[in-house]
């Protein structure tokens, strides 16, 4: 267990780590404000690397995301500006579509037997292609119910508020926690990630849980898509460009092995923590560019990847030594 | 025994009758058959490519058959899937052990048919009745715990387990089909593993056990089915069937019973190709003396674990020696890559042919030219004409069966991979050939194939090392054998001192 677990565990004292140094260094930094705010932040790419977490433990990996969040903010945004549909019909209508276009890439990958890499890269620049069709520019939303979603929330003291998205998102968060962790179709992924073949003699049902799982991955950046709506009163094409690749550190850093079968959920939460405090982090210092988050996230990414390969080399070693 | 008179009569629960299944070119089964009565162990034996696995992957829903019925309980049936045969109560373990090692022992035993509480799967429940039954096969183990933490031999058990293990939605096992159960397990475990399948027995349960292991299947059996080259030979009961008579239904010979000779030369002062000074390598190998005389097969003899492996490994460049010398043809030598190895005419046949030896997608032209080529350097392609030639000539030297050059490998039997993987060797003509468990999980045939390839090869002047677990073959071609215990030599036999018994003692620690 302590090979799985040792990653996350490193996440989250860097998670302790890199908030006590805010803490230390700047005022107001140490506050309910500062944790809500990297949430209502953070929100859509949580969601997004939520989903993605899914299809990493599977041993796949989804790249359409990112596209699928801008064409359901283009859609969302098209839909209730010029077509004046209620936003809740518009999400009604936008989720399943979602939905159906990740069952088809999973599809693709199931029965044609094709690399999720290039099944999803496809699907990344189908839906951002798509996405641009419907609106080269930017589509403003105006609507009553937006301003509701807006005003409501939960009041914090300390300056904290979480508003609905960030509700939603925890919500989402704990469904998926026990989605794949007491579920059928939890186990059902972890298998496949371990090994299909064996999985399939087990009688694991491979066919439908394949396709579940990019349905869910891109029902849920679907999701992330209206999250970001709401975040920014607007869908446009060019949005989120490069959100999956964000999702994928985000998962890694979290302890998921890409070669799936191993990690936790509750890492890839860790993961996106981290990513949003150093981009915090730095917001408050103010002198430093933004650039050096990426710069910091791709360390730790090495970091990690060097972490997994040791783990699973020591690991092999030992299993060795005892057969 | 006594009750097999009755068991006659009854219906069979399960019934094969003139299957057929054909796979492009080659005709997998014809009119093969099975029948099985509850409560009896039912040996289905065959040499490799008789068609077992075929008959058993039909059965279980993994293939379908092209002509044929099954009857479960006298009514036909036929499986679209393996859970469809899991549902019926048909389960399988299958030779290589196909569990998840990334998943818990618990949830590998209940994968699909976890226990709930409140539509959630209830982890403790799962661990407790993963406990419970396991206990039953004298297993207390971590069941929490990752499967890759077992021994191959825990993974075993826990695979049959999970055979009998409950299903969500399935009838009660009825058949259990164990194909090559024994494979990696020890005395013990076998004997084990026995005491389990006559419990079984007891309650019912018809099991097919698919074995190389004749001394086993007259342990355990009651009957016995024998296939050869996809068709049915015969049934018969285990009491009226002497050894002779079975092996010769299987070979489909008269076969003398296979005598084991004396070593092929006796040239006792032969020069030592390979000498090694207390060598040694971490933990793995401890302060190794060992030589290797010219033209003559060294046996490697001792436990799973005891460091034979890691000599052949050592000695091929795979991992490093920390301490000790090492010497070839006389020149001290320090290896540090199998490339190294290869270039002064070391060659090494892994243990494990399907994850370190073959490249199953691969024809058997290509792997066999695969040496040879990295040999040479990748530069200098080894044209396709040559390649077909090297192929042609060790498929007839070595008796490989197959329709041509180009078939995959991944699709021949066992013992055919085995013999691809060793002309891939003998292609780049090595001095020292170093071969792992060379017999390991293929058929009597092969098996006696392969004892007199190596006598050949030391005819010809090529020095062998070779491992195996199964002590009469060893004596059957080594001049002398190297009994490993705990990482270190323990013993170097010769002379009259080659027998199982002396070999035995000395892995057992007896003074020797």
């Amino acid at each position: 267990m302590s090979r799985t677990c040792l990653p996350l565990w490193i996440t989250f004292a860097l998670v302790l780590l890199m908030f006590a140094a805010g803490a230390s260094q700047f005022d107001g930094f140490a506050s309910l404000r500062v944790v809500t705010n990297l949430i209502s932040d953070n929100a859509f790419l949580l969601v997004t690397a939520l989903g993605m977490t899914l299809v990493i433990l599977s041993g796949g990996i989804d790249l359409s995301v990112g596209s699928v969040i801008a064409l359901s903010g283009v859609a969302a945004a098209l839909l209730i500006g010029p077509y004046q549909w209620h936003p809740l019909l518009a999400f009604a209508l936008i989720l399943p579509c979602a939905a159906l276009f990740g069952a088809g890439m999973g599809a693709l990958i199931q029965y044609y037997q094709l690399q999720p890499f290039i099944v999803t890269l496809a699907g990344m620049f189908l839906a951002r292609g798509v996405a641009t069709l419907l609106s080269e520019e930017s589509v403003a939303i105006e609507h009553p119910f937006y301003d509701a979603v807006a005003e409501f929330g939960l009041e914090l003291p300390d300056g904290g508020w979480l508003g609905a998205t960030s509700l939603l998102t925890i919500a989402l968060v704990l469904l998926m926690l026990v989605l794949t962790h007491y579920s059928r179709f939890g186990s059902s992924i972890y298998a496949l990630g371990g090994n299909s073949q064996s999985a399939q003699l087990m009688g694991v049902p491979v066919a439908r849980t394949t396709i579940l799982l990019y349905a869910s991955s891109s029902m849920l950046a679907a999701m992330a898509g209206i999250i970001f709506s709401f975040y920014t009163y607007s869908g446009y094409a060019l949005a989120a460009v490069g959100v999956e690749l964000d999702a994928i550190a985000a998962v890694v850093i979290g302890g998921t092995l890409l070669t799936g079968g191993s990690g936790f959920m509750i890492g890839t939460v860790l993961g996106v923590l981290l990513m949003g405090l150093i981009q915090t982090y730095i917001n408050f210092d103010g002198s430093l560019s933004s650039w050096w988050s990426k710069i910091v996230i791709g360390g730790l990414l090495f970091f990690f990847i060097a972490l997994q390969k040791l783990l699973s080399h020591k690991w092999q070693n030992k299993a060795g030594g005892r057969a | 025994m006594s009750e097999q008179s009755n068991n006659k009569s009854a219906t069979p629960v399960l019934q094969l009758r003139q299957i057929n299944k054909n796979f492009p070119g080659v005709k997998a089964l014809q009119q093969a058959q099975l029948s099985l009565y509850a409560g009896e162990v039912h040996a289905l034996l065959g040499e490799n490519g008789a068609g077992k696995s075929t008959l058993v992957k039909v059965m279980t829903g993994v293939l379908q058959k092209d002509g044929g019925e099954l009857l479960l309980d006298a009514r036909a049936q036929s499986f679209a899937t393996p859970k469809d045969a899991q549902q019926a109560g048909i389960s399988t373990v299958y030779q290589e052990v196909n569990l998840l090692p990334n998943l818990s022992v618990a949830h590998n035993l209940f994968l699909g048919s976890e226990p709930k509480r409140f539509g959630f799967i209830d982890k403790k429940a799962m661990a407790n009745q993963a406990r419970q039954l396991l206990s039953t096969f004298g297993l207390d183990i971590k069941v929490t715990a990752p499967l890759s933490e077992f021994s191959v031999a825990v993974q075993q058990l826990v695979a049959i387990a999970r055979g009998i293990a409950p299903k969500r939605g399935a009838a009660c096992t009825k058949v259990l089909v164990l194909d090559e159960p024994t494979a990696s397990l020890d005395a013990d475990e076998v004997q084990n593993l026995f005491q389990v399948l006559r419990q079984l027995k007891q309650q019912g349960v018809a099991i097919v056990f698919i074995t190389h292991f004749l001394d086993q299947v007259y342990q355990i059996s009651d009957r016995i089915t024998v296939m050869r080259n996809g068709c049915f030979v015969g049934e018969y009961q285990t009491i009226n069937l002497n050894k002779a008579e079975l092996i010769a239904a299987m070979l489909g010979k008269e076969l003398c019973q296979q005598r084991h000779q004396a070593p092929c030369l006796a040239v006792e002062h032969s020069e030592a190709i390979l000498t090694a000074r207390q060598l040694s390598s971490g933990q793995s190998v401890q302060q190794l003396d060992l030589d290797l005389p010219q033209g003559q097969a060294v046996g490697l003899a001792g436990l799973l674990g005891s460091g034979r492996t890691e000599i052949c490994r050592l000695l091929f460049g795979l991992d490093q020696a920390d301490g000790g010398t090492l010497s070839f043809a006389g020149k001290p030598i320090k290896l540090n890559n199998p490339a190294q190895a290869i270039a002064l005419g070391i060659a090494l046949c892994p243990e494990d042919r399907k994850t370190q030896g073959m490249i199953a997608p691969l024809s058997i032209r290509e792997n066999i030219s695969l040496a040879l080529q990295a040999k040479q350097g990748w530069w200098r392609v080894i044209s396709k004409k040559k390649q077909q030639q090297l192929a042609d000539f060790y498929i007839e030297k070595l008796q490989i069966a197959t329709p041509d050059a180009d078939k995959p490998i991944g699709q021949l039997s066992g013992g055919n991979q085995q013999k691809v993987i060793l002309a891939r060797w003998l292609a780049v003509e090595p001095q020292l050939l170093l071969l792992d468990e060379p017999t390991r999980g293929i058929d009597i045939g092969a098996h006696a194939e392969i004892l007199q390839l190596i006598r050949q090869l030391c005819q010809q002047g090529m020095s062998l090392l070779v491992t195996s677990s199964e002590l009469e073959e060893l004596t059957a071609f080594s001049s002398k054998i190297v009994v490993m215990r705990d990482r270190k030599k323990v013993a170097e036999l010769n002379g009259e001192d080659l027998n199982p018994d002396r070999i035995m003692a000395a892995i057992a620690g007896a003074s020797v």
